[in-house]
């Protein structure tokens, strides 16, 4: 016999398969993103912006661009990971990646990749809706843009990830989202700086992790921020470093996936 | 010759406690087509499913083809094939899709895999389903489409649990040619059961496991030889509190209004009846019940 296992088409076959998924649905997964943030340039960005005026020196509408590419992207990589993840235990076609040669890393690069393409999909969809409504827009720093918004995406498929594999029921998989992300999304720097806010609330605000996520991405979009790049970007690896070490944990010791 | 499966004293207990598996040992030769036969709940997905890593178990050893499952697990796991007992595809991807991203998880190429895929899906029958949706499929479809994505990377030890359980006669007879020709082209296979007509139908050697132990482990032959019995099942007119024992005439009290007895065929069930009257016990009526013989037998080979 001839048969050496080749990792790569491993990989490949199942973030295909996980990219297939999110596209086969698009109307569940692509448009939602598109017609709320439409609503949100229309409403804050077109109606409401002006009257708010200039954010850290920038039209309103200009400045909340990279935060609502931000939830967008956060959002989605998240979701697709946590719903994937967990519909292939609940159908047991979990059985078709344990049974195969497939190695505990390739499992989880496969679904973080299928995160990965959602999120970096939905950012660009986003963005070009953005550019509907400002069309001067121009983006200052786009390696930083484009690295942020890779990092973003697979930091929060990761966190998908471990959501799915403790999850035993469809309520645990919109909980963390809805109690938890959203809020924290929102209350980051998504529609304001925190410079506006109150010393206590600015302070209990550099708690949120969601804060470095947003503010790096508008440092490489529009050249401003509340936080130190270096520092932020430092945390953003070292999550994804701690996430991948326990998501790579859980996988080898089968938590919620082999008895 | 090398054992295409080699299983040392392995045990399995359950986080809630249960334990399935209380240290089973048992061999399967390259080549063989072996029943595991046992009653509901004796352990034999648990086995199947710690082979197949879907499982982790206690303690213990599993070889596929001298291959250790704690050694190289990849290479291992290249040559086996399993047909899990419950359905564990994507109920809303397309037979060929379904398949095609099987072989791929296994490192095979669509291109590769696409003739392949082909022609298992000929073979079972499942070709002009190949774009529709899996749940459209009824149950025997379903059954066979576990079993061609189990076939795809061509595996040489194949492990199908209950695979004919719910599914009608003619699919069960068709299924038991499929695999025959299989096993003919050298692959080696188990299937586990709670028939034993299937099993004497199709296998060579035969394990049977209760209560997570292994009570016998035999040729096929040499099983049916001593099974030269018949089971027959007698409502009883009063109670009994213990199987009465009479020689030649293996008993057992499954409810103290009903006794199973396993009659040989050369003997009378005339005498049987005589030996029951001298003790005193009166019979109401008498049926002739092949699967209670089954579980009878069990106990009788575990003794
Ligand atoms: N996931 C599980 N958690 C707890 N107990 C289990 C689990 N799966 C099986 N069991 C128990 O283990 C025993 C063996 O089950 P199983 O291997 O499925 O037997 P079989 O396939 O022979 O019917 C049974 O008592 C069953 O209830
Ligand atoms: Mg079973």
């Amino acid at each position: 016999m001839n048969k050496n296992f080749s990792v790569s088409i491993a990989l490949w076959t199942l973030t295909v398969k996980e990219i297939r998924r999110f596209l086969r649905i698009w109307i569940q997964t692509l448009v939602p993103p598109a017609v709320t943030m439409s609503l949100y340039f229309v409403i804050f960005g077109s109606l409401i912006g002006p009257r708010i005026g200039s954010m850290d020196g920038f039209d309103y509408i200009q400045f909340m661009i990279p935060g609502l590419i931000m939830l967008s992207v956060i959002t989605n990589s998240y979701n697709n990971v946590v719903s994937s993840f967990y519909s292939v235990k609940f159908q047991k076609s979990i059985e078709e990646l344990l049974i195969s040669p497939m190695p505990n890393w390739v499992i989880l690069l496969g679904f973080v990749l299928g995160g990965v393409s959602r999120g970096v999909l939905i950012g660009f969809i986003v963005f070009c809706v953005s550019l509907i409504f400002y069309p001067e827009f121009t983006v200052v720093n786009p390696a930083l843009t484009i690295l942020v918004l890779l990092l973003t995406s697979i930091l929060f498929s990761l966190m998908g990830f471990i959501n799915a594999v403790f999850a035993d029921s469809f309520d645990d998989i919109s909980i963390i989202p809805t109690f938890i992300l959203t809020p924290l999304i929102y209350l980051g720097g998504v529609f304001y700086s925190i410079n506006i806010l109150p010393d206590m609330w600015r302070t209990i605000s550099m708690a949120n992790p969601m804060l470095y996520v947003v503010n790096t991405f508008r440092e490489g979009m529009l050249g401003v921020s509340d936080v130190s790049i270096p520092f932020a970007l430092g945390m953003i690896f070292a999550f994804i470093g701690i996430l991948t070490g326990s998501c790579l944990y859980l996988l080898n010791k089968g938590t919620g996936i082999r008895q | 010759m090398a054992f295409a499966l080699e299983i040392t004293d392995l045990k399995k207990t359950y986080p809630g406690g249960v334990e399935a598996l209380k240290g089973i040992s048992f061999s399967v030769n390259e080549g063989d087509f072996y029943a595991l036969l046992g009653p509901n709940g004796a352990g034999k997905s648990s086995t199947i499913g710690i082979i197949g890593s879907l499982v982790t178990k206690s303690s213990g050893k599993v070889k596929i083809f001298d291959t250790d499952i704690d050694g190289n697990v990849e290479q291992a796991k290249m040559m086996l094939g399993v047909v899990s007992q419950e359905i564990n595809f994507s109920q809303f991807e397309k037979v060929m899709d379904i398949v095609v991203t099987q072989a791929g998880f296994y490192g095979i190429p669509k291109s590769e895999a696409l003739p392949k895929v082909e022609s298992i899906l000929k073979r079972l029958g499942l070709w002009d389903k190949k774009d529709v949706q899996a749940r459209t499929l009824s149950g025997g479809y379903k059954r066979r489409l576990m079993i061609a994505k189990a076939l795809v990377h061509e595996p040489k030890l194949l492990i199908l649990d209950e695979p004919t359980a719910g599914v009608d006669i003619e699919l069960r007879r068709e299924m038991w040619s499929f695999l025959k020709e299989i096993n003919e082209n050298g692959t080696t296979i188990i299937l586990t059961t709670h028939y034993l007509e299937e099993a004497e139908q199709l296998c060579r050697n035969i394990g049977i496991i209760d209560d997570g132990k292994i009570v016998t482990n035999t040729g096929m032959k040499d099983l049916l030889g001593s099974l030269n019995v018949q089971g027959f099942v007698f409502d009883l007119e009063s109670p009994l509190s213990e199987a009465p024992s009479i020689e030649g005439f293996p008993l057992k009290l499954e409810d103290p209004l009903t006794l199973i007895a396993a009659v040989n065929k050369d003997r009378s069930i005339n005498s049987l009846f005589e030996l029951l009257s001298d003790r005193g016990i009166k019979v109401k009526s008498m049926r002739n019940e092949a699967n209670r013989l089954e579980e009878l037998f069990i106990e009788m080979v575990k003794k």
